[in-house]
């Protein structure tokens, strides 16, 4: 019930952008370095920290109440199901299906060829 | 108008904390707003996480010709956006703290300057529309063929298709934004908010930052990633 009434300091606020900044400038040089698959790894690594940092304190998160922290943890879970579920689902479709011993092919379960 | 300035150590009437009738306190009215606010954002998260979901899953189905639109796009020009955000993100913050503080003159000039950062930021974007249109490379309205990979010509363009409409989508939220400022700038000039009543500003400035939040993806995912090849 406390939270609404924080005031965040100056100093707090302005070490947030500065360090939003250097990381915009981090993810800017990095991605110049040819790291392959690393490449977006670290891209959404530092995109995540930052947008945490904007949650946790821009936004306050930090001072709010369990249930409104509960909503966004919430929210962030279904983010990750719509887009882990949907991502594992299209990139497994070319996989090779392989007959089994117990598939017994068309019209009861996937074609065996 | 009435007066609403609530005297220093007097207990703000109900009229001044815009206390209603189905809250038992200012305190829990703020907390259920923020609860709304919050469910809000989510939705709003849900929205832009569709579009990064299809991202993801043709960027997952083809790697090359996505990675080959990465030279179109303009990373000067992205980074200094991103940079505009997070210092409009800081002044928004600032606001909130001024209302907070019953500060008018700076809650005022923060919202000020937050507008001017979001209006910098929308016309930077609009010249790189514009870079867009002259290179032929906006889908179904100016698409000139691609011509330095003629092979990737049909599937670069769901990219840039996504570019435009994520970043379109970005930039609708950013007018919308821009409205909300407005509307905040006219009630802090007419002393509506001080330490007792400050909710609009602070809901208006979840919003602000969650558009901020949607960019710091965005930047990466369009802009940086594969541009060096």
């Amino acid at each position: 019930m406390t939270g609404h009434s924080h005031i965040p300091k100056v100093g707090t606020l302005v070490a947030v952008w500065a360090a939003l900044v250097v990381l915009t400038g981090v993810t800017s040089a990095v991605s110049y370095i040819e790291m392959g698959e690393f490449n977006i790894i670290v891209a959404l690594l530092i995109a995540v920290t930052k947008a945490s940092l904007v949650v946790w304190i821009f936004m306050g998160v930090r001072f709010t109440t369990s249930l409104t922290k509960l909503f966004v943890v919430a929210g962030l879970v279904w983010l990750s199901i719509l887009i882990l579920l949907t991502y594992s689902d299209y990139s497994s479709r070319n996989w090779t299906y392989q007959a089994q011993p117990w598939s017994q092919g068309p019209g009861n379960g996937p074609a065996t060829k | 108008m009435a007066e609403t300035i609530v005297p220093v150590g007097e207990e703000p009437s109900a009229e001044a904390t815009h206390l209603r009738h189905h809250f038992a306190s200012p305190e829990q009215q703020m907390d259920a707003a923020t609860l709304g606010m919050w469910t809000f954002l989510i939705t709003e998260v849900l929205f832009f996480g569709g579009m990064f979901a299809s991202y993801a899953v043709y960027r997952n189905i083809y790697p090359e010709a996505f990675a080959s639109t990465s030279q179109y796009m303009n990373v000067i020009l992205g980074g200094t956006n991103t940079a505009v955000l997070i210092c409009s993100s800081l002044t928004m913050a600032l606001s909130v703290r001024a209302a907070q503080l019953s500060q008018r003159k700076p809650l005022i000039w923060f919202l000020i300057l937050t507008m001017i950062f979001g209006s910098i930021f929308l016309v930077i974007k609009g010249f790189e529309y514009h870079d867009k249109w002259v290179e032929g490379l906006v889908p179904g309205l100016h698409w000139g063929g691609y011509p330095e990979h003629p092979e990737f010509a049909h599937h670069a363009q769901i990219l840039f298709f996504l570019y435009f409409c994520m970043t379109g989508m970005h930039a609708l939220h950013m007018v919308v934004g821009l409205g909300l400022l407005t509307y905040l700038l006219v009630q802090g000039v007419r002393r509506v908010f001080h330490a007792s009543y400050f909710a609009p500003v602070e809901m208006i400035g979840l919003y602000w930052h969650f558009v901020d939040i949607v960019w710091i993806f965005l930047f990466p995912l369009l802009y940086l990633i594969g541009h060096r090849r």
